[in-house]
């Protein structure tokens, strides 16, 4: 598997190629992606460190922070749950209506987040289907923490079902049937043979779906209703600061959701490792 | 440790898999499912296991009702065709899985599974991973595992299908010295009829679901029961004619069985290596033209012209056609020593020998 293939000379492209077309790459990567993010640093650091100090560790700036990691923390666990499942039924059993839930599965990447944010508030809000009947049992579903939660869940809700779906198209069943063959429970057949060769995979939609959770903006700006230092989020948070001419403070927030983001990079590359390494993700 | 099948029937939406089959092992038989591709044999095979839950008719396991009982009640051993061992458990831990899941302890299970390693002898490389075992060693580690349970009975689905023909032919015999040693109750599905007659002792033939004949493998390869069977087991020339009282006529044939009725429309089946061919005329044979010649290993395969375009497959051993000096143009002398005739008229009625195959008047 590991055999290192030499390409012969012959079917190499000539030199003067090879050079303009990496370079036009890396002057694209570099224009497109790092030049972007340096900016982010640099004008964070405008004002000094002690202006991102101070921007940074502002109340308002870590009630976002904890907003947003709040949501982060809630709906990956669900997804994860609700994922692992809904991949296992539409891979495992041929059912009336699969293809139907495949599709609902994808709605979250085809809508427009805004008009999922739309859709809570017309049904949660203080006009909406729901929302007076919530509203007069004491739940406040739009303009609060719940809305945020539902906005978030609907648009992480495809990325493990989708990563996990191929990965359990290719393992097959036949080795959860041989556990079945030999008296393994389901819940035995699930943690010891089919989560071992899917866990690459899954840590990779936990991954994905942990990283747009941080940086959604459309569908939760609709019902996060802007109150500051409650229910604004990260990204929501920096809009504002930027549109009231804080550039520096905006910056440093945005350096601090760079900062997470980056982070996440940096695990999916080391579950990537891992997983070539184990031959886990095809 | 008996299998016992009654009118088992499953259907997948309009498609019946299988269909009525009744099936029946005692304790100790080795027996193969043989049949094409979609004839309901692994289907057959997956429901006596449990993973499969058939629409209609009755499995007994040992006597016992199973049908009610879940896959892992069952106590059976399966084996797949394409191993399904565990990747990321090692050797050792694959074939302890299934004492594991008894709760077994720990000594008694490094004792069975030590034991099992002798029996495929793979000692020494437990700690392996399937992915650096070879293609026979992981379809034995996969016997292996499912013989650790002590299970009443092992299936075994198609389990050469995935290895080269060298591999194959060894596993076929460790198999078969496998199921002398533990006088286990084994059923193996296969679509080689090769492996069927070589592995087992009773071959069930099934198509379209439907058992098509059983009986050992030399009964299946001489006394075909259905013009399927005729068919899919060897290799056969078939020619179709109008019966007369007793008699069928084809080219310069006459086939003649004592009790074949007038006016049937039938088909004569009879194997290329029932066809004898010689250079000088001997009693019952009829001139013939050698049209072709084909190399086929351990014989020769001759195509003969008996004139007016009727043309018949002869098997000769290598050394007797070259003896002879068969090719391609030479004017031979060919009779047909065995036959079975097949009425068309949908009864499927066979009728055969004691008939004799004789030149026309």
């Amino acid at each position: 598997m590991t055999s290192v293939t030499r390409t012969p000379l012959s079917h190499r492209d000539p030199a003067w190629a090879r050079v303009s077309l990496t370079l036009a790459a890396v002057v694209l990567l570099g224009l497109l992606l790092v030049l972007p993010l340096a900016t982010v640093l640099f004008q964070a650091l405008s004002k000094g460190l002690g202006a991102y100090g101070s921007a940074v560790s502002d109340p308002e700036t870590l009630s976002a922070v904890r907003l947003t990691l709040l949501a982060a923390v809630i709906s990956v666990p669900a997804n994860l749950f609700f994922g692992v499942v809904a991949a296992w039924l539409l891979t495992r059993y041929k059912f009336r209506g699969r293809q139907l839930l495949l599709t609902l599965i994808d709605l979250p990447f085809s809508v427009s987040p805004v008009i999922v944010g739309l859709i809570y508030v017309l049904l949660f809000g203080a006009h909406g289907w729901l929302g007076p009947w919530l509203l007069a049992h004491g739940v406040r579903v739009i303009f609060a923490l719940p809305g945020i939660l539902l906005a978030t869940l609907f648009v992480t809700f495809p990325f493990v079902t989708r990563e996990l779906i191929p990965v359990l198209e290719s393992t097959g069943k036949d080795e959860e049937e041989a556990a079945r063959v030999l008296g393994a429970s389901p819940l035995r057949i699930f943690f010891k043979v089919t989560l071992p060769n899917i866990k690459w995979g899954l840590l990779y939609g936990v991954i994905l779906c942990n990283a747009r959770a941080m940086g959604e903006f459309g569908a939760v700006s609709v019902v996060s209703g802007h109150i500051r230092g409650e229910t604004t989020t990260l990204p929501l948070h920096i809009e504002i600061l930027y549109n009231e001419y804080q550039f520096a403070a905006a910056f440093a927030a945005a350096s601090l959701l760079a900062g997470l983001a980056l982070l996440t990079l940096l695990a999916k590359s080391i579950v990537e490792w891992y997983a070539s390494k184990e031959g886990g993700i095809e | 440790m008996s299998i016992e099948v009654q009118k088992l029937r499953k259907s997948f939406g309009d498609f019946v898999a299988v269909d009525d089959v009744d099936l029946s092992l005692q304790s100790g038989d080795l027996v193969a499912l043989l049949g094409p591709s979609g004839s309901g044999k692994s289907t057959l095979l997956r429901m006596i296991a449990g993973l499969e839950t058939p629409d209609s008719g009755e499995i007994h396991l040992t006597g016992k009702e199973a049908i009610t009982l879940s896959v892992q009640d069952r106590k059976v051993g399966f084996v797949f065709q394409h191993y399904a061992l565990f990747k990321h458990m090692n050797v050792f831990e694959n074939i302890a899985f299934g004492l594991r899941v008894r709760k077994q302890p720990e000594a008694s299970i490094r004792a069975r599974v030590t034991e099992l390693l002798d029996l495929i002898q793979l000692q020494g490389l437990e700690g392996r991973f399937p992915a650096q075992l070879s293609g026979g060693q992981r379809q034995r580690v996969a016997v292996a595992r499912a013989l650790a349970p002590e299970p009443q009975v092992l299936l075994l689905d198609e389990p050469f299908g995935a290895l080269d023909a060298k591999v194959r032919a060894e596993l076929r015999a460790w198999v078969r010295r496998l199921h002398d040693q533990t006088g286990m109750t084994t059923l193996f599905v296969t679509h080689d009829q090769d492996e069927a007659m070589e592995v087992a002792k009773r071959v069930v033939i099934m198509d379209k679901g439907r058992v098509e004949q059983e009986g050992s493998p030399q009964d299946i390869f001489d006394r075909p029961a259905t013009q399927f069977v005729a068919d899919f087991v060897g290799e056969t020339n078939h020619v179709e004619s109008l019966s007369e009282p007793g008699l069928v006529v084809w080219g310069p044939f006459r086939f003649a069985v004592a009790d074949l009725p007038g006016g049937l429309k039938v088909r004569v089946y009879f194997r290329p290596h029932d066809v004898y061919v010689t250079s000088d005329k001997e009693s019952l044979q009829v001139a013939a033209t050698i049209t072709m010649e084909r190399f086929k290993g351990a014989f020769i395969e001759l195509e003969l012209d008996l004139g007016s375009g009727k043309k018949i497959l002869a098997h000769l051993p290598k050394g007797v056609s070259q003896a002879s000096g068969f090719r391609v143009g030479k004017k031979v002398f060919a009779g047909i020593t065995d036959f079975h005739v097949f009425s068309m008229d949908g009864s499927n009625k066979v009728f055969r020998a004691p008939g004799e195959c004789l030149p026309k008047k």
